[in-house]
């Protein structure tokens, strides 16, 4: 069994690919469900982008259900914390999330236009919601959230949910809606053809110009707000709980990490890059490479935020010692180990299958294709 | 001081959502191998009737599990947002079956599924059969993961607690996964799903008999379902009987509730068919009773003898005054960590923890506890009666309905007499809605006969839910039955659209 310090790295390092998987694989389906009603000029139009990602988004979409579950599992103080003390922005995400699965599914078994457009919103809103709320969340994050534990380890949330919608945060929502929305896009641009793959080119585009501009933005901002740190803390390597530490407040020091470790900085430039990769190669019709580029922007820009953060999870403002981190809030020795094991072994399973899944469904997607499977497909 | 309303309000919303999601789990469960069988057939014999069949019954399939999938994320989020304490007390433990449900089964099912609608032209006869045995096969591990996570609830073996963390940590991985408890409930509940599955393909196949339309096709799924709804109900009973014999050993309280016994008896105890229980006298005010069957049944044996629910309050109320000295020891270690009597006391009273922490639904400090509060407790501690009473017995007597039922389908189906017996096929058709009822009260009597727990013998109910206030509460419910009645509405039109048009839906120019 690998020491409890080490299993709780690979926990955070674990937690961030699965966050990571999750913006790649169902980004892209949430970027076309954006897109929907402003590429799709009719009803085969829009049929055709929802068929580029009907075999598939159910699939991805559990990189989000086992994100959850393995925050759950392997950082439980989180879990609990977050989800109830942000109860109704977990809430207008699931009730968001709700129209996706129906969308998908419904929408096409009724010829009645009205029925289509309402469930093309639904769609719509079911993408677009998400996206722009774990920008929201991971923005407060910096700011730190209004919550205490007590010595039981109940946690209290004391903010409200309008609070959440800061202008930090919102800007931080812009980031993750322009990211995943680039998903998207260039997705629709490599597996689609004709007057809506030029559409969607012209929106990568226009998106990965959004997308740094509103990241750099977003450094920037951070850099003058006050960071965490952690004065003095317990034995990482036992067992301890979030209380077991003394927190202050500095300014900038989001980018201690980055101080300490210089070559952390080629992180965020990653992201620079992967936008650049979609500008350079989308117009040239290299699609897939631009899916790559944009994919690598999800990498870099998830990691960029999450090493800022290292090693809090969710810093509390209101009782700075109360912080998670990812050294306090994790499951015990045991269970981190048994859920390394289980990673290791089904992860690589999954992408296998995945991979299968997408070469069996691979080619583009056309009007034809729609029009002759009117019965079959989404 | 915790909010009794939010607790209240809390469990509401979890069982109206959960019930909920449970209309759809069980046809996904037995409905996708209902599919296996009929697909199989087709790519052993070729014949095309059977790729119909596949297809059809697979587009019911897909409008059933689209609002699985819908609800199920709720289930996900519910831990954490409603049940916070839940969720820290024992994510340790809890959460790791629910990751691995996730990483083996859900990413499963959740790819085959998209590949079973899309895939029928671009693989290999055989190699979509494998996507459409992939796809049963990733949701009864599912089932697998969650029911082994509900059996740690109803029985938590394999773990300790840790006053550090103030959590139960997992200490062993194999008997969490292999907890008996699992098993037989896994069985009983995926076996629930098969005949859920059969009953609906019967049901809707004698309407198109009644109806004289697709004939052949209808015949042939009526075959199917009736075998393999008769293997499915023989299984339920017979692990639900596994189940009674699990929970007489781990749950005496629940065994106790629903049989309405209110006294011990001597060994072998008698079994109440009927009765009517009341709860002011702690009596019931009639009853119909076979001598010795409750004894075998539960022990299987004639000598052990089960306590009544009255000796489960007396041996409770020790264990509540027990469990109060260990919160109290544990106070006073959190105080100080080096206090070598708190220590000791703690160790000696461990055991009995989660009864002391039962007190504090009725005084937020266990010091304050009086043998009154005890009492009080000690009388939460078994849960109320006549509700298990009832939907246990509603649940059998379905059971065996159904039982019979699928032996009339089997004989009509040998014999080719469908159109003899209309008042029998009307019967099967009228009898769509009894699986879910029986379902529901399964689940009834699990989640409300573990009562007042949330984890057996560890962990309260009434300290489990969130923070939250009553008002957030009222405003998620809302948002739940206003979302959730709409997608019923919408879903069940869609099914019933499509189930009348019947296999011609897959043709172009129709629907």
């Amino acid at each position: 069994m690998l020491d409890y310090a080490t299993l709780k790295l690979i926990w955070w390092l674990l937690v961030g690919v699965l966050l990571i998987g999750f913006t790649i694989m169902d980004g892209h389906d949430m970027g076309v469900g954006i897109l929907l009603n402003f590429l799709g000029k009719d009803d085969t139009e829009r049929r055709v982008m929802i068929n580029t990602i009907a075999p598939h988004w159910d699939g991805n979409q559990v990189w989000f259900i086992t994100a959850g579950g393995a925050i759950f599992a392997a950082w439980p103080f989180v879990y609990a914390t977050a989800f109830s003390g942000m109860y109704w922005a977990f809430l207008l995400v699931l009730f968001a999330l709700f129209f996706r699965p129906v969308g998908f599914e419904y929408r096409s078994k009724l010829p009645d236009p009205t029925w289509r457009k309402s469930w093309d919103w639904g769609l719509f809103a079911g993408s677009a919601v998400p996206a722009l709320v774990f920008g929201v969340a991971f923005g407060n994050l910096f700011l730190g959230v209004p919550f205490r534990l007590d010595d039981t380890m109940r946690s209290y949330y004391s903010g409200s949910f309008w609070a959440l919608l800061n202008p930090l945060a919102l800007l931080f929502g812009v980031v993750s809606l322009s990211l995943i929305t680039l998903q998207g896009a260039t997705f629709l641009a490599h597996r689609t053809d004709g007057d809506l793959q030029d559409r969607g080119k012209k929106a990568a585009q226009i998106v990965a110009v959004v997308l740094l501009v509103a990241f750099s933005l977003g450094g920037l901002w951070v850099s003058r707000i006050d960071g965490y740190v952690i004065q003095s803390i317990g034995d990482v390597g036992a067992s301890i709980n979030p209380l077991m530490k003394e927190v202050g407040r500095a300014p900038g020091a989001w980018f201690t990490n980055y101080g300490k470790h210089p070559v952390l900085w080629l992180v965020p430039a990653l992201a620079y890059l992967g936008g650049i990769i979609v500008l350079l190669t989308i117009r040239a019709g290299l699609t897939l490479l631009a899916f790559i580029g944009s994919s690598l922007a999800c990498v870099s820009v998830i990691l960029t935020a999450g090493i800022a953060l290292f090693p809090f999870v969710l810093p509390s403002s209101e009782m700075p010692k109360a912080s998670l981190t990812a050294w306090d809030a994790t499951s015990s020795h045991f269970t981190l180990n048994v859920m390394l094991w289980v990673a290791l072994i089904f992860t690589p399973i999954v992408v296998a299958y995945t991979g299968w899944a997408y070469r069996v469904m691979a080619g583009k997607v056309t009007r034809d294709f729609i029009v002759k499977n009117d019965k079959v497909v989404y | 001081m915790i909010d009794s309303a939010v607790v209240d309000l809390s469990r509401l919303q979890f069982a109206a959502t959960a019930m909920y999601h449970f209309i759809f789990v069980p046809l996904t469960l037995g409905l996708s191998w209902i599919l296996v069988i009929m697909e199989s057939v087709y790519v052993m014999t070729g014949k095309a009737i059977y790729k119909e069949m596949t297809q059809f019954w697979g587009k019911l399939f897909g409008i059933n599990f689209a609002l699985g999938v819908t609800t199920g994320i709720t289930m996900e989020f519910q831990f954490g947002t409603n049940w916070a304490y839940y969720s820290h007390y024992v994510g340790d433990i809890f959460g790791a079956p629910l990751a691995i449900e996730g990483l083996m089964a859900f990413f499963l099912e959740s790819t085959m599924f998209g590949l079973f609608f899309f895939g029928w032209d671009r693989l290999s006869k055989r190699g979509h059969l494998a996507v459409t045995a992939l796809l049963a096969l990733g949701s009864n591990l599912s089932a697998i993961l969650i029911l082994i996570a509900n059996a740690w609830m109803q029985d938590p073996v394999g773990s300790a607690f840790n006053p550090i963390t103030m959590r139960m940590e997992l200490t062993d991985f194999a008997a969490l996964v292999l907890n008996p408890v699992a098993q037989s409930k896994f069985v009983h509940t995926v076996a629930a799903g098969y005949v859920t599955g059969a009953l609906f393909v019967l049901g809707i196949s004698a309407w198109y008999l009644l109806k004289n339309k697709h004939i052949e096709f209808a015949r042939r799924s009526f075959r199917i379902a009736a075998a393999f709804g008769i293997a499915g109900t023989l299984s339920v009973i017979v692990l639900g009987d596994e189940s009674g014999y699990a929970v007489s050993e781990s749950q005496k309280s629940k065994l106790a509730a629903i049989e309405a016994m209110w006294e011990t008896e001597p060994a072998p105890a008698g079994f109440n068919i009927v009765a009517w229980p009341n709860e002011e006298k702690q009596a019931n005010d009639w009853e119909i009773k076979v001598p010795f069957m409750l004894g075998l049944i539960a022990t299987r044996s004639i000598n052990k003898q089960l306590p009544g629910i009255q000796e489960i309050r007396a041996k409770n109320k020790e264990r509540i005054a027990s469990g109060v000295q260990a919160v109290i020891a544990l106070e006073d270690m959190r105080k100080n960590p080096e206090d070598k009597a708190a220590q000791e006391k703690f160790k000696a009273h461990e055991a009995d923890m989660g009864y002391g922490l039962l007190v504090k639904r009725h005084a937020e400090d266990v010091r304050q506890a009086t043998p009154e509060i005890i009492e009080k407790a000690a009388t939460d501690s078994v849960p109320r009666v006549a509700p298990l009473f009832w939907s246990f017995r509603i649940m059998v007597g379905l059971g065996f309905l159904m039982l019979g039922l699928f032996v009339a389908a089997i004989w009509l189906s040998i014999y080719n007499t469908h159109q003899k017996h209309p008042l029998l096929m009307k019967t099967f058709l009228w009898s769509l809605p009894a699986p879910w009822i029986a379902c529901m009260c399964g689940w009834f009597v699990a989640e409300y006969g573990r009562q007042p727990w949330t984890v057996f013998g560890m962990l309260p109910t009434h300290l489990s839910a969130s923070t939250l206030t009553s008002a957030s509460l009222w405003g998620s419910i809302a948002g739940f039955v206003g979302f959730y009645t709409l997608l019923l509405i919408v879903e069940m039109y869609l099914m019933f659209k499509y189930a009348r048009l019947g296999p011609t839906a897959l043709q172009p120019n129709n629907a």
